[in-house]
């Protein structure tokens, strides 16, 4: 029993980075139709800065989960306005091979610059240890990495579905003809939209910093679980992103403490059965496919 | 302007094949300067980068037939091609036998592989079928980085033989083994190009352009999709076996998704939809590489990257699809 619990909030804790980025992922997919490759280096780049703050600034692990997300914030902006925007236009697959490429680009430079041995990155004081929940002890940055991912995918929802400016962000989503034709900008949310979902990205870097080696590779294979993860979630699908990410990351913690050899391949089979089964994902619409 | 161009919605491909008097004599110059080329390379070049060269345009080619005239953006290669590699160097370390040989099987073995990731992957197109690919190749990877008592894990299967019937030249020399393997490369670009040709391969590009209307004209688009992907897979695996060989050495990173990710490259830079477009970007892409690798350079990825935005920003018909395009408008002129 006590082991089960482990292994529980051990998968919660890493599908809070799976389901933090899919998010990002998603929402970026859902506006601009487009499937970021470079999620995976955003989220090594949010890892990249924190350490580098610390490193330079000496701003510590609260100030990176508050500045990160606002520079990579900005760097997403940044990306949309000077490349991504040139081919909304043209076939997704367009910008699926840009943020390839700018994916290569953004590994090599922090390689060039940080080595590929991992940066060093102390988790705070109040994290370390273990919560003790009557006769259990869990070990406090999990809780917490999980609590805080959820709470932010809460809020995205509640941002997404309660408020004007996630139904407008939805409508330019589901029926951008239509939204428009009712006087909404369509545009003048792509950028920002795309921002956010780096931001999401680089969050997700930061909570992984203090648990993960930090290297210029760390996003590699991180983008390549992302896609499974959204596949089977249903791509565009916010709540699907959230569900698949943490179900992803329960199955690749029990997968590694019962059978280590086929964890990561686990994930992959399961992707197989959700598309062969269900294609269109767990929360995806079918038309959608 | 020929008739054709007034239909609205004929394909680009069948706008290309309606116009250009002559281009027999056209096409036969270009098949001859080709020839010549790909038997002079490994003269002007170190004869291993020259088989690198011959190998990786085979995988260009072989990822066109399913990108090109399929539509269908395959990120997930590298298992076809890696895979291959593996069986390959497996078959010649414990059987022996003649490199050409084990190559067939390495190929014959990523036609297997591909036949029930390609049934999965189908029911999906567009940027889904790049991801599931993907995610399926990855999984391979994953399975040959486990496999370590077969496939050497992180040190790589090591010291695969280049065995052919005891001809010691062919066997260690790479300048002659360049010979012994270029009539594979050779027949595996033929293959491709019947495949296109074929009536099949219009067949493809009709469910490309318009499946609902392929399908409408009862056609069953998955199964000529599946038979693409899997041919495809072939030829990518013929290409990986010979890789494998005259390295003699297989790596994990001929399963890993960075090299999925280079034939894509290496198709786009010649030009999608062009076939021997491939052959070009090969040549630019491995040159280059090849150039900075031994200039010391670190961050390869940092220039490889750039021309893959650069391509797809600027010159999304590629290096072939451009000059075909110059000519064309040209002579339209």
């Amino acid at each position: 029993m006590n082991a089960v619990l482990q292994y529980t909030i051990q998968g919660l804790a890493a599908g809070s980075f799976y389901a933090l980025a899919a998010l990002g992922l998603a929402v970026i997919f859902g506006v601009l139709g487009v499937v970021n490759f470079a999620h995976g280096a955003c989220y090594m780049l949010g890892a990249v800065t924190a350490a580098v703050l610390l490193d330079v600034l000496g701003l510590g692990f609260w100030w990176g989960l508050l500045v990160v997300p606002v520079l990579l914030f900005l760097f997403g902006v940044l990306l949309e306005r000077s490349l991504v925007r040139w081919l909304l236009a043209l076939d997704p697959l367009y910008n699926f091979l840009l943020t390839f490429g700018l994916s290569l680009i953004l590994v090599d430079l922090v390689k060039r610059r940080y080595g590929v041995s991992g940066l060093p990155y102390e988790r705070p004081e109040i994290l370390t240890g273990q919560l003790k929940v009557g006769e259990l002890g869990l070990p406090t940055y999990h809780v917490f990495v999980f609590l805080f991912s959820i709470s932010i995918c809460l809020l995205v929802w509640l941002l997404m579905t309660k408020t004007r400016i996630g139904m407008i962000v939805r409508a330019s989503t589901e029926k951008a003809d239509l939204a428009r034709a009712l006087g909404i900008n369509v545009n003048r949310w792509v950028t920002p939209v795309f921002g956010f979902g780096i931001a999401l990205a680089g969050l997700a870097g930061v909570l992984a910093a203090p648990f993960r080696a930090i290297t210029a590779d760390m996003g590699s294979s991180f983008v390549i679980i992302l896609f499974a993860v959204v596949v089977i979630g249903g791509l565009g699908s916010i709540v699907g992103a959230v569900v698949a990410g943490f179900l992803v990351g329960l199955l690749e913690a029990f997968g590694q403490a019962y059978a280590p050899a086929y964890a990561q391949i686990l994930i992959f089979v399961l992707m197989a059965v959700i598309v062969l089964v269900r294609p269109a994902g767990l929360f995806g619409r079918e038309d959608a496919a | 302007m020929s008739h054709i161009d007034a239909l609205p919605d004929a394909s680009a491909l069948e706008k290309r094949a309606a116009f250009v008097p002559g281009r027999s004599l056209q096409r036969w110059t270009l098949l001859a300067a080709g020839l010549v080329a790909a038997l002079a390379l490994p003269w002007f070049i170190y004869p291993p980068v020259a088989m690198d060269i011959a190998a990786w345009a085979l995988f260009a080619v072989a990822l066109d037939i399913l990108l090109g005239y399929g539509g269908l953006l395959s990120f997930g290669h590298a298992a076809y091609w890696g895979g291959s590699a593996y069986v390959t160097g497996l078959v010649a370390v414990h059987l022996g036998a003649p490199f050409p040989v084990a190559v067939l099987a390495g190929a014959l073995f990523s036609m297997l592989l591909a036949l029930p990731i390609g049934y999965l992957s189908v029911r999906r197109t567009g940027i889904y079928f790049a991801m599931v690919t993907l995610a399926f190749a990855q999984m391979v990877y994953f399975i040959a980085n486990q496999w370590s008592d077969l496939t050497g894990g992180e040190n790589g299967l090591q010291a695969v033989p280049k065995t052919f019937f005891g001809i010691e030249q062919i066997e260690t020399d790479a300048f002659y083994f360049y010979y012994a393997a270029l009539p594979m490369v050779l027949l595996g670009m033929w293959a491709a190009w019947r495949i296109v040709h074929s009536p099949f391969g219009r067949v493809l590009v009709a469910i490309r352009d318009n499946a609902p209307r392929a399908r409408a004209l009862g056609y069953d688009v998955d199964r000529y999709k599946v038979m693409a992907f899997v041919l495809s897979a072939g030829l990518a695996g013929l290409a990986g076996g010979l890789f494998a060989i005259s390295h003699g050495f297989v790596s994990l990173e001929e399963v890993n998704w960075t090299t999925s990710g280079k034939v894509v490259l290496i198709t786009v830079l010649g030009g999608i939809g062009t076939l021997w477009g491939g052959v070009l970007g090969a040549v630019i892409i491995i040159v280059m590489e090849d150039r900075l690798a031994s200039s010391g350079f670190e961050g390869i990825g940092i220039i490889t990257g750039s021309v893959f935005v650069a391509v797809v920003l600027l010159f999304r018909r590629g290096v072939w699809g451009t000059l075909r395009h110059v000519i064309v408008s040209r002579r339209q002129r």
